[in-house]
């Protein structure tokens, strides 16, 4: 706790003269590395690094039924685990208020820049194909969000189309790979002795008094946002983060 | 997600007669509950959301106290026969714990928490029947039940969301325009300070449409604002009366 408070105090002293521990610029990332096919069971599977951070992605491909409301649309399932291996808080057990957090906001900006057409996974009456993805945290070093949202993009992009025969799937045949109509990236911004700085570490996290996340995707749209934490956010702040994101995200979306 | 659905009459207003910057009726009432220590009721077009605060009191459980300041905790849920549609589970679902999170944070940026310290308050957000701008209202409803409950604020949030429908901007989204929208932006501000304190979106949206969606709330806000401070007047000048009548409870 005494520690925590420290490293608080030292993260906040060295943004205020506008530096990081590690030397970056406020809205630098870290290196990133996108490996795709990192599984080959899976449909689709990649892992994304930021810095330390590790957030594996997996992508299969199965049958489903269709949602009453949208009985003619395929299904687009994103899930998020906080491995216990990523982190000393993380435990086994339902995901907390962070992972899901995590997962919507990660399908939010996928669902709603339309990237999967939706409509084109019917197969037949009450039979559609269901997109499931999965984000695995491995390692917990900051920006878990960006992280997830990149290797989640990065697997879809990987992932191949099992065929369909007599009603089922056979997974040893392809016929292509799933077709997407864009790409989505998200940039976090984290508000710290009061700056806004891109890809925070976890210790520089433990400092933030708050989040704002935009993703965007092709055509410099912005398809998601989402605020975290107490701190507001003043309409020219939000107009100028909307830029850099646009900036950022274009070369999020080179990675992939 | 775009759809042919045309949310438009053919006199430009929209389905239910409003023009793009109009909200529903609303209408809020303080003090609907006799137990919890705040509370306040919202009736905002076919919505309706009760809200009640417990605390500052004792944390629940204790590991979870701050030596420094009150802990927070927020609750939104919706009732299983809440929506026109079919019955739904009830109990927390992935969609209202990143809610209950986001509202949590509104609130944690509301109160003055460091007056409290090793306490926590508790705000819960019913919501009994849903068309569209459950959150907002939610929220509304709340920062009113947390001031009737006597807790020092910074603010009275207070929110409404923007949307897109055949591709123009529109105000207070019911649940037709949701779902068969574009876009939708809730978005809960202080209308003190302007900032925002709960913003989520989704769609595809240009820096400029942001910029407007913003500037509709804001001037959106000052009618909300109006209803949250009259409802507190209401309850608190009615009390006032009849203390003067003698009529002590």
């Amino acid at each position: 706790m005494i520690l925590d408070e420290v490293k608080e105090a030292f993260v906040k002293d060295l943004m205020k003269q506008g530096k990081r521990s590690d030397e970056r610029g406020l809205l630098d990332y870290r290196d990133i590395r996108v490996t795709k096919g990192f599984l080959p069971n899976a449909e689709g599977s990649a892992l994304c690094q930021i810095g330390d951070t590790k957030v594996l992605a997996g992508v299969k491909i199965a049958l489903a039924t269709p949602y009453p409301d949208r009985p003619d649309e395929g299904a687009f399932v994103v899930n998020s685990e906080f491995c216990p291996v990523a982190h000393p808080e993380f435990r086994a057990g339902p995901p907390d208020e962070r992972s899901i957090e995590l997962a919507r906001v990660v399908d939010r900006g996928i669902r709603s820049a339309e990237c999967i057409d939706l409509k084109g996974l019917f197969l037949e009456e009450e039979k559609v194909l269901g997109v499931f993805l999965d984000l695995y945290t491995l390692d917990h070093c900051g920006n878990l969000i960006d992280a997830a949202a990149l290797a989640g993009m990065a697997a879809l992009t990987d992932c191949k189309m099992p065929k369909y025969e007599d009603g089922a799937l056979v997974r040893t045949e392809y016929k292509g790979n799933l077709e997407l109509a864009r790409k989505v990236a998200a940039c976090s911004f984290e508000k710290i002795g009061g700056q806004f700085v891109l890809d925070a570490t976890g210790e520089e996290e433990t400092a933030s008094e708050g989040r704002l996340t935009l993703s965007t995707c092709d055509g410099d749209l912005v398809c998601s946002a989402q605020k975290s934490g107490r701190i507001g956010v003043k309409k020219d702040e939000l107009l100028n983060l909307v830029d850099i994101a646009v900036e950022k995200g274009a070369m999020l979306r080179s990675k992939v | 997600m775009k759809s042919d659905k045309e949310l438009f009459r053919p006199d430009g207003k929209r389905l239910d007669g409003r023009t793009e910057t109009e909200l529903r009726p609303l209408k809020i009432t303080a003090g609907v509950l006799k137990r919890a220590d705040g509370s306040a009721m919202i009736e905002w077009g076919r919505n309706k959301v009760i809200a009640g605060v417990y605390g500052p009191r004792e944390v629940f459980p204790k590991f979870m106290t701050d030596p420094y300041k009150a802990i927070i905790t927020a609750r939104y849920i919706m009732a299983p026969f809440s929506s026109q549609e079919e019955h739904g589970r009830s109990g927390p679902n992935r969609r209202s714990q990143e809610i209950s999170k986001v509202a949590k944070h509104v609130f944690e940026n509301l109160v003055l928490t460091h007056l409290f310290p090793k306490t926590m308050i508790e705000v819960h957000m019913e919501v009994i029947q849903s068309d569209g701008g459950t959150r907002v209202a939610a929220i509304t409803a709340a920062a009113v039940a947390l001031a009737d409950a006597g807790i020092p604020l910074r603010d009275l949030a207070c929110g409404v969301s923007v949307g897109k429908a055949n591709g123009k901007l529109i105000l207070d989204l019911d649940k037709t325009e949701d779902n068969f929208g574009e876009s939708d932006i809730p978005h809960v501000i202080s209308p003190r300070t302007g900032e925002i304190l709960l913003y989520q979106l989704d769609g595809m949206l240009t820096k400029e449409e942001i910029s407007k969606a913003y500037d509709m709330v804001l001037e959106a806000s000052k009618q909300i604002r109006e209803k949250q401070a009259a409802a507190l007047r209401e309850k608190y000048e009615s009390a006032l009366e009849t203390a003067e009548n003698g009529d002590v409870q």
